[in-house]
């Protein structure tokens, strides 16, 4: 009798438990769909996928040597690695200087200012494109690296981001360092860097990532091959022939997405939660 | 020399009273000084205000005869301990205690003897390169003294640090912070709410109550000749009874009554009014009577082994507590006579201790002798 009931409550669980894991199952194979039909057809012929044989026995390596050979991939690829890296330190840095001024100085209006660079947050990137295009003009900076740097250098984003961050610090640990008399620039370098390491490598992976996938800005604001990042350099691949190659461009998709991959990868690594147990208590 | 607090006040607020006021004491070089009170009365933010973490408002403060408002906290050579122990988690234990020696610039070789000596001394080489966060609560709260130790310093500042262990390591705590204390001759300044910790650790402790010192003395005396029923109630478990009194008569009289059978005989007589009258537990006595006989009704025994503590109601509906020796049966709802047996604090209306009575705290002693 007793047993009747224990085997059906752990039936019910492990139905339970099923039915859970193949909703979560389905769902996975609906997102990562497009990602594995894209990948699939950057190893086939043009021909087939413009029959629509995408269970072709044609799969090759061809697309990738065409994409390296024939296009400038490699440039687009060396410009976005710089100015994402570009980005990513300068946000790391300015933001996480931002956020220590919003936590730990005091200053008049010090509150009202933090609100005042959320709000900015509430404007669409599209709605600066045009002031800022005219910015950028009348410095001169059109066409060059900078271009793409300079208006990133900082982000509403990452100063609220790391704020939050820096407001988990305990304020014993500020006083403690007041006591062993750390100065400021002490205090940010040594104890909150490394206490919010997670969200600083957090916002970099974010930073990299947003300027990685940037279009609309440097296609405004570039107008040569040898500067243009990858997502404008694959319009490009797209648009410069007459028949498109769809199987090229599948190759160099792809390509492009290895490095967001290798970030996420890195990244995923230091979301590893507890690393700051022990602090207090 | 030593610390001097001179008429230290703290407002947060100019429009609001203040948290501290008026605050003078004077800490001798090398002693154990607590400052202790029930939450909320500020003694952490004098402690923050000694080691010029918050400014001070009002006042002078004085270390070595040296005026120290404004000074800040790095110049003071002090070292704290914090209730959190606010050790750094990206750090290990040598790195945690180096840390604020490496910050003050201190030549290498100096540092890594100053870590030896103090992880030594808590016992805790051999977990020098682990993180704070595979230590125990015991063993981060050493961490933190070791910190304490390594500094130079000859002044410690130490904010409720055993309030987050459990009993049994905050007694060996205890005792081993007053050790470290003596052997280096610190002038440890000691904030807790626990009056057990004031009492078995103190040179001298502070009694903080209402923005104000209540006392300041030595533990003893503290216990002995509370200045008042505020510092008679916080120190010694059981709480000590606070009774209403009248004397007797409309003259001066040596004798006060508190409920009909519970009354005291004082050396000298008392001018006619109302009074408190303070009893400790182990002062009072109780004796199992018949049901309509007595003047209390047992609510709740507690034996401990050694004593056993017997809560009453007196019929006039005031709680006491009473403490025997030893393992006494008494039953619940049991009707009792209670009786001082002579030791009594008297404090006047405005709570202040005007006269006390001494005398044997328990009959038995007499049957002994």
């Amino acid at each position: 009798m007793e047993n009747a009931t224990m085997n059906r409550a752990m039936f019910k669980r492990r139905l339970g438990k099923t039915a859970k894991y193949t909703m979560l199952l389905i769902l996975a194979l609906i997102i990562i769909f497009p990602f594995v039909l894209g990948l699939w057809t950057s190893f086939l012929p043009s021909m087939d996928i413009a029959k629509g044989a995408l269970w072709s026995s044609h799969l090759s390596l061809n697309n990738y040597v065409a994409a390296f050979t024939q296009t400038k991939i490699l440039q687009y690829l060396l410009n976005s690695l710089i100015i994402s890296t570009l980005v990513m330190f300068a946000h790391v840095f300015f933001c996480s200087l931002g956020a220590y001024a919003f936590v730990f100085l005091k200053f008049k209006y010090r509150d009202q200012l933090f609100y005042a660079v959320l709000a900015t947050m509430m404007l669409p990137f599209e709605a600066e494109v045009i002031p800022n295009f005219v910015t950028v003009k009348c410095l001169g900076l059109l066409n060059h690296y900078s271009v793409m740097v300079i208006p990133f250098l900082t982000s509403a984003f990452g100063i609220f981001m790391l704020r939050q961050a820096f407001l988990q610090i305990p304020r014993d640990l500020k006083e403690a360092a007041d006591v062993d008399g750390l100065n400021h620039w002490q205090f940010y370098w040594r104890v909150t860097l490394p206490y919010a390491k997670i969200s600083l490598f957090t916002l970099a992976a974010y930073s990299f990532l947003g300027s990685w996938n940037q279009y609309l800005w440097p296609m405004l604001t570039t107008f040569s091959d040898h500067l243009r990042p990858v997502q404008d350099g694959l319009r490009q691949l797209q648009s410069e022939e007459t028949f498109n190659d769809w199987d090229m461009i599948q190759a160099s998709a792809a390509i492009v997405v290895i490095p967001t991959l290798i970030v996420l990868f890195i990244g995923q690594h230091y979301f590893k939660s507890g690393l700051n147990e022990g602090a207090v208590k | 020399m030593g610390i001097e607090l001179q008429g230290i006040t703290k407002t947060y607020d100019s429009k609001q009273a203040p948290v501290l006021s008026d605050i003078n004491a004077e800490i001798q070089d090398g002693e154990l000084f607590v400052i202790v009170g029930p939450s909320g009365c500020g003694k952490s933010t004098l402690l923050r205000m000694i080691a010029g973490i918050i400014p001070i408002s009002a006042g002078v403060l004085k270390i070595n005869g040296q005026v120290m408002n404004g000074v800040s906290p790095k110049d003071r050579n002090l070292s704290m301990v914090f209730q959190s122990y606010a050790l750094y988690p990206f750090l290990t234990v040598a790195d945690n205690v180096a840390f604020g020696l490496k910050a003050r610039k201190m030549a290498p070789a100096e540092i890594e003897q100053r870590v030896n000596d103090a992880l030594s001394m808590v016992d805790l080489t051999e977990y020098r390169d682990r993180k704070p966060r595979a230590l125990s609560g015991g063993q981060r709260q050493r961490v933190a003294l070791a910190r304490a130790i390594a500094s130079d310093s000859k002044i410690c500042l130490m904010d409720e640090p055993l309030s987050n262990l459990d009993a049994q390591l905050r007694v060996q705590m205890r005792a081993e912070i007053r050790e470290l204390q003596r052997k280096l001759n610190l002038t440890l300044i000691y904030v807790t709410h626990d009056q057990t910790e004031a009492m078995t650790m103190a040179d001298h402790v502070m009694v903080l109550h209402d923005q104000q010192v209540q006392q300041i003395a030595s533990p003893l005396t503290i216990y002995n000749q509370p200045a008042n029923s505020f510092v008679a109630q916080f120190f010694g478990t059981p709480q000590i009874n606070l009774l209403t009194a009248n004397t007797a008569g409309t003259q001066a009289s040596p004798r006060l009554t508190m409920t009909n059978e519970l009354q005291l005989d004082l050396d000298k007589p008392l001018a006619a009014g109302t009074y408190t009258v303070g009893i400790r537990p182990n002062a009072l006595s109780c004796r199992p009577v018949a049901d309509d006989d007595g003047n209390a009704t047992v609510i709740n025994v507690e034996t401990l082994g050694d004593q056993t503590i017997i809560e009453a109601v007196l019929d006039d509906d005031t709680e006491v507590r009473i403490v025997e020796a030893g393992q006494v049966h008494v039953a619940l709802a049991q009707r009792v006579l209670v009786t001082a047996l002579g030791p009594a604090f008297i404090f006047d209306e405005t709570d202040t201790l005007i006269a006390e009575k001494r005398g044997l705290q328990d009959a038995r002693v007499v049957a002994v002798n």
